[in-house]
Order: C-alpha cells, then sequence, then structure tokens
C-alpha cells in the first residue's frame, strides 16, 4: 500500500471507506443509540475520542508490543479510555448516561476500535494513527448523526428535543411515524442508506454469489 | 423456579440479544453466510455467555462494588469504576482457557469451532450481557440462567438468519442492496418479527 497522507487517512472513511457501510464495523451502537439525535451525538463524540487516543497510544508503543500479547495490551489500553470516557459522562451528564445505559460500556468490543488499533496503528507512525482514528470516528459519526436525525425528525417530530414538525396530536398537522422509533426502523435505514451509497460509488459493489442464468428465448444475450 | 424460567423465555424472546438490542452485530452479519459455522459460533458463544456472566457476577460482588471489600477490611472502598477493565479481563481470560481446556479434552469440539472461539472476546453480545447483570442487579441464579439465555437467544438469532441468507444468495438483489444491504433489511424483519413477542408474560 502506498504511503498515505494525512488528508486522506482523516478524509477517506468518511464515504469511500466508510466503518459502518462498508466494513462492517461497529453497527452495534449504531443501531441502538439513534433513536434521538442527543444520545447519538454523545456517542458519535466518545466514540471518535476513544478511536482516536487509543489508536495514538498503541500506535505509539506498537514496536515494543509482543504480536503472541498484543490483543490483551489493546484490550487494556482501551478500556483504559472507555473507563475515563464512561466516569466523566457520568460526573457531567448523568442523565445521558443512564439513557446510553450499557453502550458507553461497550465502546470496548465496538469492533472500529478494535479493528483500526490491529488493522492502522500496529503498521503506522503516531501521528497518523491518530488521524486515522478521528477520519474513523466521523466516519462513524456521519452515519449515527444521519440516522438520529430522521429517526428523531421522522419519528418523533423532534430535533434535540425541540419541536421542528407541529404533531398532530397537538394540533399541528404532522402524524408521527412511531415505527422509526422502533429498532427495526434503524436496520431498514442503514440498508437504505448502504444501497444509496453504493449506487453513488460504484467499486463498493459487492459481486453477487450466483447470477441468474440468461434467458434462453432472448437470442441477444448468451 | 417460576421466576426464573420467566426471566430465561424472556432473555429469548423479547430482550433476544441480536435481535432487540442489536449485540454481537458485527460477527453477527460477518459469520451468518452458512448455517454449519452459525450453528458453531452460535453454541461458543451460550458456553461462553454462561460461564462469563456468573464468573463476572462473583468478581463484581465479591471485590468491586462499594462495600464487598469489607470481608477484606476494607468497607469502604469502592472500586466499581474498574468495572469494564475487570470484566474485559474475565472474559478474555476464561475463553482463552476454554480454548485450552477444550484443546486437550475434547479435540473434536475445539476443532468444530476454531477460529470463533478468539473472536468471541470481542463479541459484544458477551459483554453487554455482563453489563446488563450488573445493571439490572441479578442474583446469583438469575445471572446462571441470564447468560444461558442471553447466549442462546444469540445463536437462535444468528442460526436464524444463516438459513435466511443462505436462501437469500439466490435471489436477484439490485445491485447495490447486494450483499450487505439486504442483509441489513432481513434482519431488519427478522426483529419486527421478534418484536410480537414483547409483551408476552409467563
Amino acid at each position: 500500500m502506498a504511503k498515505q497522507t494525512i488528508k486522506e487517512v482523516l478524509l477517506n472513511p468518511v464515504f469511500n471507506n466508510n466503518p459502518i457501510g462498508l466494513q462492517i464495523l461497529g453497527i452495534c451502537s449504531a443501531l441502538a443509540v439513534t433513536s434521538n439525535l442527543k444520545t447519538a451525538l454523545v456517542m458519535s463524540i466518545a466514540l471518535t475520542l476513544v478511536t482516536a487516543f487509543s489508536n495514538l497510544f498503541i500506535s505509539m508503543i506498537r514496536k515494543q508490543i509482543p504480536s503472541s500479547i498484543r490483543m490483551i495490551v489493546q484490550m487494556v489500553i482501551i478500556a483504559s479510555l472507555v473507563i475515563v470516557v464512561d466516569q466523566i459522562l457520568r460526573a457531567y451528564a448523568f442523565g445521558l448516561a443512564k439513557q446510553l445505559s450499557v453502550f458507553v460500556g461497550l465502546i470496548i468490543t465496538n469492533c472500529i476500535v478494535m479493528g483500526r488499533a490491529e488493522a492502522f496503528a500496529m503498521q503506522n507512525p503516531p501521528l497518523l494513527s491518530f488521524m486515522d482514528g478521528i477520519g474513523n470516528g466521523l466516519g462513524y459519526s456521519v452515519m449515527l448523526i444521519v440516522l438520529g436525525v430522521i429517526r428523531e425528525l421522522f419519528g418523533a417530530g423532534k430535533l434535540l428535543g425541540f419541536e421542528v414538525l407541529a404533531l398532530a396530536k397537538d394540533g399541528g398537522w404532522y402524524v408521527p411515524n412511531g415505527l422509526l422509533l422502533l429498532p427495526p426502523s434503524a436496520f431498514f435505514l442503514i440498508g437504505l442508506i448502504i444501497w444509496g451509497l453504493r449506487t453513488w460509488k460504484k467499486n463498493q459493489v459487492e459481486a453477487p454469489a450466483f447470477t441468474l442464468a440468461p434467458q434462453v428465448a432472448n437470442q441477444e444475450v448468451h | 423456579m417460576e421466576h426464573l424460567i420467566s426471566l430465561f423465555v424472556r432473555a429469548v424472546f423479547i430482550e433476544n440479544m441480536a435481535l432487540a438490542f442489536f449485540l454481537g452485530m458485527c460477527t453477527f452479519i460477518a459469520i451468518s453466510k452458512k448455517v454449519e459455522t452459525a450453528i458453531g459460533l452460535g453454541v461458543a458463544v451460550v458456553v461462553v455467555q454462561t460461564i462469563t456472566v456468573p464468573a463476572n457476577y462473583l468478581i463484581f460482588n465479591l471485590l468491586l462494588r462499594e462495600g464487598a471489600l469489607a470481608w477484606a477490611g476494607f468497607p469502604d472502598v469502592d472500586l466499581s469504576y474498574l468495572g469494564l477493565l475487570s470484566y474485559i479481563g474475565v472474559i478474555a481470560a476464561i475463553v482463552q482457557i476454554l480454548e485450552m481446556l477444550l484443546d486437550k479434552y475434547v479435540p473434536s469440539l475445539y476443532n468444530a469451532l476454531g477460529v470463533f472461539l478468539p473472536l468471541i472476546t470481542v463479541n459484544c453480545a458477551i459483554l453487554g450481557g455482563t453489563l446488563f447483570m450488573v445493571e439490572r442487579d441479578y442474583n446469583m441464579s438469575e445471572s446462571v440462567v441470564y447468560g444461558l439465555g442471553s447466549g442462546f437467544s444469540w445463536a437462535l438469532a444468528i442460526a436464524l438468519l444463516a438459513g435466511i441468507r443462505e436462501k437469500l444468495k439466490y435471489s436477484d438483489v439490485p445491485e447495490g442492496l447486494q450483499g450487505l444491504g439486504i442483509t441489513f433489511i432481513t434482519i431488519g424483519l427478522m426483529s419486527l418479527g421478534f418484536m410480537s413477542f414483547s409483551g408476552v408474560q409467563l
């Protein structure tokens, strides 16, 4: 792989190599915390910081880690960072921390953090790894924020708790779509977003496992 | 006893790890292309989950919880902030031990599970089970049942998804939706189906 510049490392994950859309990383939390925008935002910030700093620290000591125990070393670094984030959230935003419940803790096993540490930080210098962490965090955040906006706006008629679409039950015109607040809607939305993304960026399309046999009656197809 | 059965059913159907809480999604999607491997991974998750949840219960209640160290002469110590670090350590250690034990005593099962055992360490469903156990304050017998139930729920979900995906690959899916996209929509539909269990009370 050619040497990557900081700009490429930072911007590539946002659209070209989106962690959720293409790398299938970190989906758990993407689905669970996006029923409103506020939790989605907090989660994005937390994850971006954890990924960036875990990449930075792991990259700094990458030459000292024996490869047989690297998983445990990575886990310890990531877990310590997550504990810091968790304690800060509990101290300054207790209500929000309760709402996020176990999902802050689950950043530890969020595959983005582990995946980037393993795939990128182990081979690259600290600064570049830090940027890669921020970039992947951004890619994740973009997806989460889009989902959060769609789900909260159309599901509850609000954004960040402020009413945007006047609800029918309060004399307005908008009848909220309750389905969007339920968990399955997140799957549909991500599925559709991936469809959109892959229609726009053709090279991300997966090759079908089986193609239909050409129709025999049609002589133009062989 | 009734209470425990109800907890088990709740953990399997109503609060399905994969389809209601979206835990372990990465492996759930990555390793559900074949029914056989999906079931192998499912079994491994059930085993690990049934061991780790009670083990972490003991650690939480005997070492970390506020006042838990009273038996050692430190009644004021509250180590619960170390929770995350200890749980993940315990999980990693148990997976490692299990791998060695299986390798020595049940090589056939070890070969069947293959690469999936180490993967389980980073499966959020395992850590999620432990964290839910701590948050909901289960007792010892409840945490055993919850571990078994939540592990089984995940195994059930991945086996079902693999079954659907095996058939799905013969269907003519629009170009951009191929693969990951259609999988998400399938899971969405499954999750919608599992929602109909909510409200079932035993």
